[in-house]
């Protein structure tokens, strides 16, 4: 049985050119970039530069904007932590849209409780900000806006074009999320006014453990690491050279392959999503053009989401849930068994936010695997939901009303 | 499996659930849960002599809450009426060879619904 990997919103395989990049600064290249009076020092400084280079270029901007972080989190975290503080005292408000990652979401807990004043902006039915949302939300206390650039969970892009020059125009510094979006679709600095954009690497094809925020030149941000001065003083601590490098390989290869990728992705997708249609009472979520190429998300009526992926991946398909169940397993207890959130913000009603599954394509996959999903799925359906007492009284009323 | 969150007793009361369906003119018939918590059982119960002769859910929930179900019918089945009422969450979890932290309270749904349906035979049949 060929196993079909859908999940690739959590998590790519590294691309084996990618990892051929960062074979040599494991063993014969393993020097520091900061203690460089020396070869092997000079060697990863030149390495870590020009990934850096490499990275801005995949967005479109110069290479001294370029921090270098440890991942997503870590990059969400100095966005919103660094520039609270950076916009200096006088501006305690904040502003982020309602499906923003944890990392985002979480990064807020501190500034409430130092007495910062957050604005939390609705998303409508397919998960999208409305600009004239945050046009009335900013203020002249406003020391940050952040927006997502494309949500994992409902694949859904946002218009941050528009609201970036809306923050613009007000002054405010504007933070984009494009961890899901990044070497995906085209995101560029030059045409999208954002000041501080988060990337992560093993979202497109390169190695985990590393990230990026980009800082447009002049946009203050205090650090939230303190030690040497590595990574303009913004990111203490020795970069993770193999890591870097191959973040920087990776962005290469998205910059100039990721036209070709989302074409095969999106074929791929319309292959699933009109498969999909085969399957009764199944809704989709998320925006039905303004989305992830190749990314597809629903919810089945009746039908419970992890039991759902694990009957799946028994099938050799493996997809991911935004449902409380699956995503929390490793939680401490039960408190962290919460419907998930963005489906909340969307409107999706609370007896079916445990039910919403993810596909997301990647490169690597091909039509045969969206056909061995689509071949499992009916049959899964149809045999959770004769267990279930909800289509059992589903059932009954329907009969009864027809 | 046993690589996956789940024992494989779990995993066999999940992909194999024991005792799946109703019961026609059942004694007691007890409902726990919510489908908006995430999960929701329906116990049927055929009662006799003061024995649980046979016993049959529906559950909508995740693989601990299917497991959980499954497994309650199979260790009430042939027990007095009592010695139904005392088992605990703790059992069905033992039973399935233990639950991740954040499933216990699907071993709690599966206890409190033997006690509803119980609740509702004694019900019945008062008077």
């Amino acid at each position: 049985m060929t196993k079909a990997f859908f999940d690739h919103i959590a998590t790519t395989p590294l691309d084996p050119r990618v990892f051929e990049a960062m074979r040599p600064y494991f063993l014969e290249w393993y020097g520091n970039p900061s203690s460089h009076i020396h070869s092997q020092g000079q060697a990863a400084l030149r390495a870590v530069d020009r990934a850096r280079a490499e990275v801005a270029a995949l967005i479109g901007a110069k290479a001294g904007e370029i921090v270098f972080t440890s991942g997503a989190t870590e990059s969400n975290n100095l966005a919103v932590l660094g520039a609270a503080e950076g916009a200096g005292t006088g501006k305690r408000h904040v502003v982020v849209s309602d499906v923003e990652h944890f990392s985002v979401m979480n990064a807020l807990i501190p500034l409430r409780n130092a007495g910062y004043e957050v604005t939390v902006l609705p998303v409508d039915g397919n998960g999208v900000v409305d600009p004239d949302a945050v046009r009335k939300a900013l203020r002249a206390d406003t020391a940050l806006l952040s927006v997502m650039h494309a949500n994992a969970e409902i694949g859904t892009i946002e218009p941050v074009g528009p609201i970036g020059r809306i923050a613009k125009e007000a002054g405010v510094t504007f933070h984009v999320d494009a961890t899901a979006s990044a070497g995906h679709i085209p995101m560029d600095v030059r045409e999208i006014p954002a000041d501080l954009v988060t990337l992560s690497a093993h979202n497109f094809y390169g190695p985990k453990g590393a990230g990026a925020l980009y800082l447009r030149e002049g946009t203050k941000v205090a650090p939230r690491t303190f030690g040497g001065f590595q990574e303009m003083g913004y990111r203490a601590g020795t970069e993770n050279v193999p890591a870097v490098v191959g973040m920087g390989a990776a962005a290469t290869l998205a910059g100039r392959e990721m036209g070709a990728w989302a074409e095969h992705l999106t074929r791929l997708g319309k292959t699933l999503w009109d498969g999909l249609a085969a399957i009764p009472m199944l809704h989709y979520t998320g925006h039905p053009s303004e989305r992830l190429p190749g990314h597809v998300s629903f919810w089945v009526e009746h039908v419970e989401g992890e039991s759902l992926l694990l009957f799946l991946d028994m099938k050799g398909v493996m997809a991911a849930s935004g449902s409380a169940c699956s995503s929390n397993l490793r939680g401490h207890d039960e408190e962290d068994l919460v419907a998930s959130p963005v489906l909340r913000a969307i409107g999706v009603p609370s007896d079916i936010c445990t039910g919403s599954i993810t596909f997301s394509l990647g490169k690597g996959n091909t039509a045969d695997e969206v056909r061995q999903a689509l071949d499992a799925l009916p049959d899964i359906v149809e045999r959770l939901r004769a267990m279930s007492p909800t289509y059992l009284d589903y059932q009954k009323r329907h009969v009864k009303g027809g | 499996m046993a690589a996956g969150p789940y024992s494989e007793k779990v995993m066999d009361h999940f992909m194999n659930p024991r005792n799946v369906g109703e019961i026609d003119g059942a004694d007691g018939v007890g409902e726990v849960g919510n489908p908006a918590c995430g999960d929701m059982m329906r116990l049927y119960l055929k009662i006799e002599e003061g024995l649980v002769r046979d016993a049959k859910f529906r559950t909508f929930g995740c693989g601990a809450a299917i497991a959980s179900s499954s497994m309650l019918t199979e260790m009430i089945k042939g027990k007095t009426v009592e010695e139904a009422r005392a088992i605990t969450n703790q059992q069905v979890a033992e039973a399935l060879d233990g639950l991740p932290a954040v499933k216990i309270h699907c071993s709690v749904m599966a206890e409190q619904a033997v006690k509803s349906a119980l609740d509702d035979y004694v019900k019945k049949h008062a008077g």
